[in-house]
């Protein structure tokens, strides 16, 4: 297949593209564009961060889980490219200059790369922006000075640039009937179209945001065939209200599907933050994050203590379940070879959902236990519980037991104490390296007394402490 | 004025622009070849049979290597010679290189290494302290000990007394930058090799051992790592001899780099440690007698451990005069990843272990832990200031000789060279002095005025108390505080590794070529001694070339390590600079009829009396009146006298200071915690770059705080290492600094005659994290009566686990 998309400002066209090349290693290797730098190939250092541009705006994304593909009509900026045309220094290059952001330099041009993404898109939540950018010399601190005194200076004109991309001449790229031989990647622009295509190859790979994928072919070193990308279905990437309620389209991304739940429900919004990172919430899905089953993915236990409803389609049959029923086992989910998930719909709701991630690392950390609750509170009495769980069990779960003990009691300390054995009717975690099973155990029983807790407005989280 | 200013890293322009170069960024010839081991996912066992069909058959392999197809011997370690590059027969670790494909790319290298079919016939992995404790499987003939007076007896006789035991966990470097090394074949078998290494000299040194070529054959050139933390003073050999061996055998350039996962999994880490404590004490806390038990856990090979595990021993007392003490150290032998060199290299753990003790003390007096530490302190020094410290001379007691001939095969310039280099005559200490443990007096100590003046900055009393009220009205979030110091011990433990060269040349049109033997990972090493060599010419800092470390420029060179690369080659590049200076200056001042004393060298120009000329113009001139411009220079660390296996001697020139403030909140329903603030004062004596200095302060203290927090390694019960990707192993991110983060220079020079009066500062500011560990057990200790006796790292389960044991007695 050809594709094409604009390099550090100058149009690239690029024929026979193997569909699983990554961005980084075609930009080392054939471009000579060493400046992005593999760290750990898995996206989770952001050494490799890349700017890509489109209709969208600009975000960060890791080059290394990046496919060629994927890059098909958009943008893309590299650290050689955050300098002007003449070699002026953008104001975050300046800035870390400045104030001594560099020490071994190994992490600097992914750094600058999301913080020239951060300025351009007028972010100033830094430690947001750079969560996912690690670095091992300089403890942070000198690189958020940096990203502070940037955030003053306009956004260089050369940048602007890419805003106003068009690439009338390649939008059919590979084409949604593209390829044709086996190893042909496919590029489907409608749902229809992708209905279509796995009626034909229900063995397809589909790939949307390559966050998990990328690391079956980064670190298993899998060869994939076919595979069919999904990035330019926009039908499949809209966020709708409907008489059920939130309707959103499983290519939204996380870090849109954050926007959308800020006003909703602001506690889902600030655990998705901690969602990977910003480069990882830009390239991933709510529809790829429930659709591979991921025991400890974070999206599907708040999904489900909304009561979310999931959609899915094979040709021209859809299907609609609640949520937790998609989940049957460890690796397997109620999903028949050609189906796809196309939506999940939250209902409308007074907002009484809250999100406790749990993780060694506070920010950018695959979840040890992920609780969310919504109980309804009436005349002191709980009326409803949904509670939900991520890495307590092979797939995400409800706690029954503990649902069913507590609902129709007093809210009360003493209603939370009395619920406490049927945890272990819920639940027999594993442990592992993120946590032991008695921990998760524990710590879940606790997270009910924490929503508790700050039920009653009594604070229980440390990051809302100050010195 | 070149040295002292806060100037930006040399390559900062590079870095933010993507041009700074790492070794895989050089651009390589057509036709390079790409190499990767095939590991060993058992731990422990004898090959028996290996398949290697299928790597060979896999696209783009050039071929495939066994221990059985090499030559000759060939062998990785710094120390013993114990590490084969190729399993050659047993398997020690999981993670051990069993093969290695050379293919055409990296991926088809790596593909075709997953494809290996190993049988091994298991044996039972040692795999714990505690394994390796059962089976006696230890390094060295037994436990060293180094003793002071009668601790046994002092703690006896003692009013009070308190015992106990700490675990803390290893640490994972994470250099952003994994290791990477390409050899370049040259004409008559010589070979160039490129490596991301601390130790140029010990990659020429391995890779000419295993080729069977003198030293001269092979050239080492390093211009920067992408960090390296002690990850690459002994970890790159495997790397630069694997290239060099398939370089020989092909006649092609090879380059190899590690995947992170195999990084994670081939590489040593941070020792983990086992510290049993006793001491007794009085009712002001003063600490009468401790003894330590230390258990290493070092790995399947001996590596640095020798040297780490002294250093551990050597830092027992931190800031604490001991009066009687007993440190007992055990080098363990297990089937894991060889324990290696990272920042502090035992310092940290040997420093924990004081520190826990003085908090258990405190606890068990219900004070403050500081009045505790303060009472324990070294007396200050009778008079400060530089240049009053007592000199050594005389009174030389001879130690006992263990001089063993040092095998050809063994690396002199290594730290793992230790076991085989004998013992220095050591002093007796002066009389009256407080001395360490190991019997060096301690003359330099200035931690009275920090702490009081830290103590002051930061507010510690009143916040103190300010977090004890909050802990008596909350229930769920806990807060906690502590002040620790640091006292850090810098050189080399093995004294003749306290040298370094350097090569400076003047060029004709004033431009100045710098070259020394430190290697640049990120510190500012470079920076730092350009400044220097710009000072001593009196020239901008432009007109200095900063080069690649090379081994075919200064020879025979020790590991950028031990915190010692501006002391040392900042001073051999000033000796090699005031070589030229004075060359010029005895040149012109015959030309002008003067006196040597009257050249000056200042503001870009060269002064004789009324007649100024610029730098450039000078040197021509004396390149025009055959005045040799070039220079080798060369500088060895006075005073030092060590016999490590007495534990006596003097084996630190000077003394490194600091001490910080850490507060911390923690969730008592889950574990979680948090950085709140964190107040550093650090001692950098006169500061040759207090920008370069301050960032090795703020960088040491969080990826301290990381090693004692969320940075955890684990290995499942076969031994294969689980945490080995930045998924499952976490550093501290940017949202993990402290929210409150002041960090401050203390002002003074350093007593001793170091370049410039500064003070080494790659190491120490790491151990100011044990402040964060503290003041977590703090917090923890008010959720009830017990001592929390936390154990490291502290990850939210830790705290958790042990806020339920102090709260349930669970």
């Amino acid at each position: 297949m050809d594709i094409c998309f604009r390099l550090n400002g100058e149009p690239v066209r690029l024929t026979r593209v193997s569909p699983t090349d990554t961005l980084l290693d075609w930009l080392r290797d054939r471009r000579g564009l060493t400046g992005t730098k593999e760290g750990c190939n898995e996206g989770d250092c952001g050494a490799c961060t890349v700017m890509v541009t489109d209709a969208r705006g600009a975000r960060a994304l890791n080059a290394c889980i990046l496919f060629l593909p994927q890059l098909h009509g958009r943008a893309v900026r590299t650290v050689e490219g955050i300098a002007g045309p003449d070699g002026t220094l953008h104001p975050v290059q300046r800035a870390m200059i400045a104030h001594h952001g560099s020490q071994c330099g190994f992490c600097t041009p992914g750094f600058i790369v999301s913080m020239a993404v951060a300025h351009f898109n007028g972010e100033r939540e830094f430690d947001t922006a750079l969560a996912g950018n690690l670095c091992r010399c300089t403890g942070y601190a000198p690189i958020i000075r940096a990203a502070e005194a940037a955030s003053q200076e306009p956004v260089p004109d050369w940048l602007r640039e890419d805003t106003s991309f068009f690439w009338p001449e390649i939008s059919s790229g590979g084409g949604a009937e593209g390829g044709g031989g086996q190893t042909a990647p496919l590029l489907p622009d409608t749902s229809d179209a992708l209905a279509a295509l796995l009626e034909r190859s229900p063995d397809t790979v589909l790939i949307a945001g390559a966050t998990d994928v990328g690391l079956w072919v980064t670190k298993q070193l899998r060869e994939l065939k076919p595979v069919a990308f999904l990035h330019r279905c926009a039908d499949l990437q809209r966020i709708e209200e409907t008489d059920a309620g939130l309707r959103v389209g499983a290519g939204v991304t996380l870090d849109r599907l954050h926007d959308a739940m800020v006003p909703r429900h602001p506690s889902f919004a600030a655990m998705i933050r901690r969602y990977g990172a910003a480069q990882v919430r830009a390239a991933a899905t709510i529809g790829g994050n429930i659709a591979n089953g991921s025991p400890i993915g974070d999206g599907p236990p708040a999904l489900i203590a909304l009561g979310a409803t999931l959609h899915l389609r094979k040709g021209d049959t859809r299907r609609t379940m609640p949520l937790e029923d998609f989940f049957l086992d460890y690796g397997r989910q109620d999903r028949v070879a050609g189906e796809f998930v196309e939506a999940v719909t939250i209902p409308a709701q007074p907002d009484r959902l809250r999100c406790y991630k749990l993780s060694k690392r506070f920010d950018q950390d695959i979840s040890a236990v992920c609780g969310c609750f919504s109980i309804t509170v009436e005349d002191g009495t709980v009326a409803a519980a949904r509670i939900a769980f991520g890495g307590m069990a092979g797939i995400p779960k409800r706690a029954a037991h503990v649902e069913a003990a507590i609902v129709g009691q007093p809210w009360s300390a003493a209603t939370i104490a009395a619920a406490a054995p049927e945890w272990e009717r819920d639940f027999t975690p594993l442990s592992d390296m993120r946590a032991s099973a008695r921990y998760r155990l524990a710590t879940a029983r606790n997270m009910l007394s924490r929503y508790f807790h700050e039920d009653q407005g009594t604070p229980a989280s440390v990051q809302e402490l100050r010195a | 004025m070149s040295v002292t200013r806060p100037l930006p890293h040399d390559a900062a322009p590079l870095h933010v622009t993507g041009q700074a170069r790492y070794v895989d960024d050089i651009p390589v010839p057509s036709g390079t070849l790409h190499l990767a081991f095939g590991l060993s996912e058992v731990a422990a066992g004898v090959i028996t049979a290996m398949d290697l069909s299928a790597v060979r058959a896999a696209p783009g392999v050039v071929t495939v290597l066994t221990a059985g197809d090499l030559e000759r011997d060939a062998d990785t370690s710094p120390s013993l010679h114990d590490e084969p590059l190729l399993a050659d027969g047993r398997v020690h670790y999981a993670g051990q290189a069993l093969f290695l494909v050379i293919a055409d790319s990296h991926l088809a290298a790596r593909r075709a290494a997953r494809l290996g079919k190993a049988e091994i016939a298991e044996s039972k992995p040692l795999l714990t302290i505690d394994d390796a404790l059962a089976a006696d499987s230890r390094f060295e003939d037994g436990p060293r000990i180094y003793e002071k007076g009668d601790a046994a007896g002092a703690i006896a006789s003692a009013p009070d007394t308190i015992e106990g035991r700490l675990e803390m966990g290893g640490q994972e470097h994470f250099y952003l930058e994994g290791q990477a090394a390409l050899a370049l074949p040259q004409e008559g078998g010589d070979m160039v090799v490129l490596a991301s290494t601390q130790h140029p000299s010990e990659i020429q040194h391995k890779v000419a051992h295993a080729l069977g070529i003198p030293m001269h054959g092979v050239r080492v050139e390093c211009r920067r790592m992408g960090g390296g933390f002690g990850g690459k003073e002994s970890q790159g050999n495997a790397l630069a001899i694997a290239c060099a061996l398939a370089a020989q055998l092909t006649g092609k350039p090879c380059k190899m780099r590690y995947d992170r996962d195999d990084d994670m999994v081939i590489t040593g880490k941070r020792h983990d440690f086992r510290i049993d404590y006793r001491a007794g004490f009085d009712g002001d806390g003063r600490v009468l007698g401790v003894e330590f038990t230390q258990y290493a856990r070092c790995g399947w090979s001996q590596d640095l451990s020798l040297p780490v595990a002294d250093r551990a021993m050597l830092h027992s007392d931190n800031a604490y005069h001991l009066p009687a003490a007993r440190i007992v150290s055990h080098r363990l032998k297990t089937n894991t990843q060889s324990a290696t060199a990272f920042r502090g290299f035992g310092g940290p753990q040997g420093m924990l272990g004081i520190e826990r003790v003085m908090d258990h003390i405190a606890h068990a007096l219900g004070r403050d832990p500081l009045e505790v530490r303060r009472i324990n302190y070294y007396a200050p020094p009778a008079k400060s200031g530089p240049g009053t410290g007592h000199r050594y001379g005389g009174a030389f007691s001879p130690g006992q000789s263990r001089a063993r001939p040092i095998p050809d095969e063994i690396d002199p310039a290594s730290r793992g060279a230790q076991s085989h280099m004998p013992p220095d005559a050591v002093p007796q200490p002066p009389e009256g002095a407080q001395t360490t443990p190991y019997g060096q007096p301690v003359e330099d100590f200035i931690l009275h005025e920090m702490t009081e003046a830290l103590a002051e900055s930061a507010d510690y009393h009143a916040r103190r108390k300010a977090v004890r009220a909050w802990n008596a009205r909350n229930e769920v979030l806990k807060k906690g505080i502590a002040l620790t110091p640091v006292k850090f011990g810098i050189s080399f433990t093995l004294t003749h590794l306290n040298q370094a060269g350097a090569l400076v040349h003047v060029y004709n049109d004033g431009s100045i070529h710098l070259n020394h033997g430190g290697t640049e990972m990120g510190q500012g090493l470079f920076q730092k001694v350009a400044q220097v060599a710009a000072h001593r010419f009196g020239v901008p800092l432009e007109a200095v070339k900063i080069t690649a470390t090379d081994t075919g420029k200064v020879p025979n060179t020790s590991a950028t390590a031990a915190s010692s690369g501006s002391d040392l080659n900042g001073m051999a590049v000033k000796a090699a600079c005031d070589t030229i200076r004075d060359r010029m200056a005895a040149f012109l001042a015959e030309y002008h009829q003067s006196d040597p004393a009257e050249v000056r060298f200042e503001d870009g120009k060269v002064l004789v009396g009324e007649h100024a000329r610029s730098f450039a113009e000078a040197a021509k001139l004396a390149y025009e009146h055959r005045v040799s411009l070039s220079s080798t220079g060369f500088y060895k660390t006075p005073k030092l006298a060590w016999d490590r296996i007495r534990g006596l001697g003097r084996p630190f020139f000077y003394f490194a200071y600091g001490a910080a403030v850490t507060e911390v909140a923690v969730d008592t329903l889950t574990g979680e915690n948090r950085i709140l603030r964190a107040d550093i004062l650090h001692d950098a004596g006169a500061s040759l770059n207090p920008a370069i200095d301050i960032g090795q302060i703020e960088g040491g203290y969080v990826q301290g705080a990381g090693w004692l927090t969320t940075e955890e390694l684990v290995w499942d019960a076969q031994g294969r290492l689980t945490t080995h990707a930045p998924s499952t192993y976490k550093i501290p991110a940017c949202s993990d600094r402290p929210d409150v983060f002041n960090v401050a220079l203390w002002e003074g020079a350093n007593r001793e005659e170091t370049i410039y009066r500064s003070k080494a500062v790659g190491e120490p500011p790491f151990m100011l994290g044990i402040s964060a560990f503290l003041a977590l057990s703090n917090a923890v200790a008010s959720c009830g009566a017990a001592y929390p006796a936390l154990d490291a790292p502290a990850t939210a389960e830790r705290v958790f686990m042990t806020v339920e044991r102090l709260r349930h007695g669970v």
